[in-house]
């Protein structure tokens, strides 16, 4: 798209994937369950020179492995770049490390708990049915733009108290920071900077005009010391909050819609037995897990007895874990009332999501209303779906057809 | 016939995915955190037992345990 300096070359496509995987590649974009797979068969870890050196654990033993492993594999960078220029703009607690991870961590768990989720259900109920209103008489829409886009940008802007219509430059940002910017720095830094100077004023209101929203909760916090978190540390989590609460859950939800569409044994079983959304919400989360996260090695170790070495990062795929068949007995099938399940969708260890609660919320009560509203839907022939490319994959086109085919 | 269930969550490996409370919320608790607690001693109330086998083997962090006394 741009032609400044700070585009990275285009990568040659990848001829061999085992020894030269890239996440970006189109296939990869497109179907990257087969992919997955034939690395898996060739070793736990394997190792590309693209990215500047790079990992990826293809096993569900593995990713584990890593992912509890904070002494040799750090947070500092979390998505896997063309470039690894020095860090700045950190977003904690998803960019700490030990010992300053936890008490970053704990003050974001109490807002995002089972119970303040249910306190959110009922706005974010509201928000689907807005979002069907706009679209339903039309008999299609693509569900991308139209419904899962909104839905976790609208709940999180709740949830900060900041207006839900600037949801729009959310989206901007998000794209430059985690699409764009795998490859294009400045694109990277201008969604960075915008983003930092909209909470800034978010943050200085608050200090005259107190509130009770999650901005003001954070600024009340305080750190392990029992000092008043800096302005810079509630910046770079709002940062995170929004990053890591949006384009993931617009993913999640639209590939279980994706999903029900092309599936109509499932739709109709989910209308049939409403009692079923808990486990058929934790399968699509395996099945179609939306985020691959990265770490960076900082001393060399073994990894299920392969050697990892210093000075690469770690493509640290939950998705490729969760597909895992010595972990889950037909891997490649959406079973909706699969009884063990322990998918690692929102990541293991101490960098469990702290919004999985909020994310499985909104995927069922976004899941739910759909059915209830639009019980028969299909994907329109005349469109085409597409993939996001690198760190969260999901549809952003999704183009739907609603009622019985005639 | 089968001896009484008991469980317990391991601290040092609850993460808080919260598995354990949507599977079996009579069996477990949760902190203001959001990490998890067995009920009570951690005694399997006859009837419940396999929520309790249900909730361990979903746990993402394996930090469930179960024993039969």
């Amino acid at each position: 798209m741009s032609d400044t300096a700070s585009v990275m070359p285009e990568h040659p496509p990848v001829l061999d994937w085992i020894h030269d995987f890239d996440h970006t590649d189109p296939r990869w974009t497109e179907n990257p369950y087969p992919i997955w797979e034939e690395l898996r068969k060739a070793s736990p870890v394997v190792h590309t020179e693209r990215f500047l050196g790079c990992y990826m654990p293809t096993t569900y033993q593995a990713v584990r492995e890593i992912a509890h492993d904070t002494e040799h594999f750090s947070s500092r960078r979390v998505i896997v770049r063309d470039v690894r220029p020095e860090t700045m703009n950190p977003a904690p607690p998803i960019t700490s490390d030990p010992p300053v991870h936890k008490p970053a961590k704990q003050v974001l768990l109490p807002p995002f708990t089972p119970d303040a989720m249910k306190k959110l259900e009922p706005r974010v109920r509201a928000i689907c049915n807005e979002l069907i209103d706009e679209f339903i008489a039309d008999g299609k829409c693509d569900a991308a733009a139209r419904y899962t886009k909104h839905i976790p940008v609208r709940a999180i802007a709740h949830m900060l108290g900041i207006p839900e219509k600037d949801g729009e430059l959310f989206i901007e940002w998000i794209h430059g920071i985690l699409e764009l910017g795998i490859k294009d720095d400045n694109a990277l830094m201008a969604a960075v900077h915008e983003m930092s100077a909209y909470f800034a004023g978010h943050i200085e209101y608050r200090k005259t005009h107190p509130t009770d929203d999650l901005i003001s909760t954070l600024m009340k916090a305080t750190d392990g010391n029992g000092q008043p978190l800096s302005d810079q540390h509630v910046l770079g989590s709002l940062r995170l909050l929004l990053i890591a609460g949006i384009d993931t859950t617009w993913s999640a939800i639209g590939s279980s819609l994706w999903h029900l569409a092309r599936t109509p044994a499932d739709r109709k079983r989910l209308v049939a037995e409403p009692e079923l959304m808990p486990s058929a919400v934790e399968e699509l989360l395996r099945a179609y897990s939306p985020v691959t996260m990265a770490r960076e090695v900082m001393k060399e170790t073994t990894i299920s007895g392969c050697p990892v070495k210093p000075g690469n990062m770690v493509l640290l795929s939950f998705p490729a874990a969760n597909r895992d068949p010595a972990v889950f007995p037909d891997a490649d099938k959406v079973v909706i009332d699969r009884k063990e399940n322990r998918h690692a969708a929102f990541g293991l260890g101490i960098h469990r999501c702290v919004g999985s609660n909020l994310a499985r919320m909104e995927m069922t009560v976004a899941i739910e209303e759909w059915l209830k509203r639009i019980p028969d839907f299909r994907l329109d022939p005349a469109g085409q779906v597409t993939w996001s490319e690198g760190t969260v994959r999901g549809p952003r086109q999704l183009p739907m057809l609603f009622g019985k085919p005639s | 016939m089968a001896g009484k269930l008991k469980i317990h969550v391991d601290q040092d490996k609850c993460q808080g995915h919260a598995r354990c409370k949507s599977l079996a919320p009579e069996l477990f608790e949760l902190d203001e955190f959001g990490n998890a607690h067995e009920v009570g001693d951690g005694s399997v109330p006859a009837g419940l037992e396999d929520k309790a086998w249900l909730a361990q083997t979903n746990c993402p962090e394996i930090a469930i345990e179960v024993t039969e006394e």
